[in-house]
């Protein structure tokens, strides 16, 4: 019964669509001042000319509406423009969603996700529509609710399957290096400047009687520079517990502090040297960015210590700290993702690892079966980007550019 | 009285000076927030007292600052707020009326593990709620650096290196998409870990990291441009906020 009432709403709605001119013979025209209904009829066509239509947006988790209606080529003059409504009941309360200029004739409804939201569009939901058109003499022109136009949610976003295919690929890429690394398998990584200095600056420390510093940025834990410097934090810290010198971790997030004090610890661990280990050397000073900057500048110009390591998320303040640290006579090692930070480090680090190189470094210290799989699934991710990139290239000078359609991707 | 001695009190009479007056007509408030910005500014003659007090006066307030921002910004409506709305209701009356979100017992059950850190013998427990934080946001940033960067980077570099439209040859655009092309292939070279950079390889390497620091160099300039506005906005809060000397 409810699905030959829907198709009769369906032909109904069809009829609308093709026959406006027996409709605006038949139907009185609904016309409406701004709030009240208006006796006066401004132009053509009655309400029920409007002709509305409404489809469910595919890829999406059923919150997308298209909305069309129909008017008079004639009419659109007389016009300035549309604006569109929705209810969850023809006889409900409407509620103005926004507006169409005159040469528009469909509009996008993007509902929100959340409940509370008073734009909630919940998924599976039927909604109906009104347009009311605005005469240019300020009487406006109300159609009847067209509808019911359901949403319909997706479990596939087709549009995002180059994504897909490439989380899939760099997956087998991943869990096939790691099997590789895993089994003994030699996988060369190329030295790193950079990381190369790491044992040198430790050991300048040492010799000086001064401690070290490791800045782990002012990023999250979630920031993958984060993550990437906390493994070569576990590397320094085993290096400092072996030459038994001083190791100071100011922390700009009290997460990161949390993992950081667990990765040092389990660093002194490793060396033999637990009794070592206090959590005072990995603190919280502030999560204010200028705030941590001004602490961290003061245990610089106070402890004095003779290698700094700027390794993670960095905004604004890598210079400041860097240029304190050049002042002081540290040697400094940098690294970043940041890119509009790297410049900074350049100009006033001993040496700085630039974008992915933060990443390799990790698993070129701790030479860990999972990171160097992972550095080598990116390499190989690599390769095949520049293949796809001179294929791409060719192929839109022949004029194809069905390829690169291939790979983008449309949200 | 050394002449180093009579200086240091010359300044510091007119600075409390200046601060009387500008107490008098500009306020105690835009006084002290003058006097911390002299202070701060002071670190780049070299440490001082007056810069340690700011340092500390700054990381203090601002810590506690952002504790009472963490509770009450987020623990309040989007905890509290949302395992039991009529809690918060005298706080923020628009949460009242919300249905319990009863899933919220899961973000406050891996927060009650992160407390578990305090504790010696139950500290441990504390990293299955690292390990979730860590993992799940390590996953989710996959798949968006897989997007933005990765295959957005591929489908925006497939350019003709032969530019050509209705007018026939564009010299401008063929060299503009070479140049694209060119830096993307050799700073993708240098990027490759898995090779030495010797022979032909090292070549596009070398190439690579010279596109890097054209980068690098005017992203300098512009990033200092930007800070820049900052010494200015400063120096407009001296000069005009707080001594009235800009009209």
């Amino acid at each position: 019964m409810r699905h030959l009432l829907r198709l009769f709403l369906i032909l109904l709605l069809a009829f609308v669509v093709d026959g406006q001119s027996v409709y605006s013979q038949e139907s009185d025209p609904v016309t409406s001042t701004a709030d009240s209904v208006a006796t006066e009829p401004v132009t053509p066509p009655p309400a029920s000319a409007f002709g509305l239509a409404g489809e469910d947006m595919p890829n999406d988790n059923g919150h997308k509406l298209r909305v069309k209606w129909q008017y008079p080529a004639e009419a659109v003059g007389d016009i300035t423009g549309f604006e569109i409504w929705r209810a969850t009941s023809p006889t409900g309360e409407f509620r103005m969603l926004g507006q169409a200029p005159n040469d528009y004739f469909e509009y996008l409804d993007i509902g929100n996700k959340e409940t509370p939201a008073p734009d909630f569009m919940a998924n599976n939901s039927d909604f109906f529509y009104k347009v009311v058109a605005i005469g240019k003499n300020g009487l406006r022109t109300e159609s009847e609710p067209g509808g019911p136009f359901r949403t319909y949610g997706q479990w596939f976003h087709r549009g995002k399957t180059p994504v897909l295919v490439g989380v899939v690929l760099f997956g087998c890429f991943t869990f096939y290096f790691i099997r590789a690394a895993k089994k003994g398998k030699e996988l060369y990584v190329r030295p790193l400047a950079g990381i190369e200095a790491v044992d040198e600056a430790i050991g300048r420390a040492t010799e000086m009687g001064k401690p070290t510093l490791y800045i782990l940025g002012i990023g999250t834990a979630s920031e993958i520079a984060t993550i990437a410097s906390f493994a070569i934090l576990g590397r320094v810290a085993k290096k400092i517990a072996e030459y038994q010198t001083q190791l100071i971790v100011p922390c700009y997030d009290a997460i990161v502090m949390s993992i950081a004090q667990d990765v040092v610890r389990s660093s002194y661990l490793q060396a033999g040297r637990p009794d070592q280990y206090s959590d005072d050397m990995v603190y919280f000073v502030t999560n204010a960015q200028f705030a941590y900057v001004a602490g961290v500048n003061g245990i610089m110009m106070r402890q004095r210590p003779a290698t700094n390591f700027y390794l993670g998320y960095f905004a604004a303040e890598s210079l400041i700290l860097a240029e304190t640290g050049n002042s002081i006579g540290a040697i400094q090692i940098a690294g970043t993702d940041q890119i509009t930070q790297i410049p900074f480090f350049v100009v006033a680090c001993d040496y700085t690892l630039i974008g992915e190189e933060l990443y390799a470094a990790s698993a070129y210290l701790g030479r860990d079966p999972l990171l160097l799989g992972s550095l080598k699934a990116e390499d190989w991710g690599k390769g095949i980007v520049m293949a796809l990139i001179v294929v791409g290239v060719v192929a839109t000078i022949f004029g194809w550019d069905g390829f690169r359609e291939l790979i983008r991707v449309n949200l | 009285m050394t002449t180093k001695r009579l200086t240091g009190h010359i300044v510091l009479g007119v600075v409390l000076l200046v601060c009387t007056l500008s107490i008098v007509v500009k306020g105690l408030l835009v006084t002290v927030g003058a006097l911390l910005t002299l202070f701060i500014f002071s670190f780049l003659y070299k440490d001082n007292p007056y810069y340690k007090f700011a340092e500390h006066l700054f990381v203090g307030v601002s810590a506690a600052y952002w504790m009472c921002m963490g509770f009450w910004g987020t623990m309040v409506p989007n905890l509290f707020g949302k395992l039991y709305p009529p809690m918060v209701g005298s706080v923020i009356p628009a949460l009242k009326d919300n249905p319990p979100e009863p899933f919220m017992v899961i973000p406050l059950f891996l927060g009650v593990l992160l407390l578990l850190r305090l504790s010696s013998k139950a500290g441990w427990i504390s990293r299955w709620a690292l390990a979730f934080i860590v993992g799940t946001t390590a996953g989710l940033n996959l798949v968006r650096y897989l997007r933005s960067d990765f295959i957005a980077q591929i489908s925006s570099t497939m350019i003709p290196l032969y530019a050509s439209g209705a007018a026939g040859f564009n010299l401008g655009e063929t060299i503009s998409n070479s140049v694209i092309f060119l830096g993307v292939m050799s700073g993708l070279i240098y990027f490759f870990f898995s090779k030495e950079h010797k022979g032909v390889f090292g070549t596009g390497a070398r190439t690579g990291i010279i596109v890097l620091m054209v980068t690098f160099g005017a992203s300098f300039g512009y990033t200092v441009m930007a800070r820049i506005s900052l010494l200015v906005g400063r120096m407009q809060f001296l000069f005009d906020d707080w001594l009235g000397l800009i009209r």
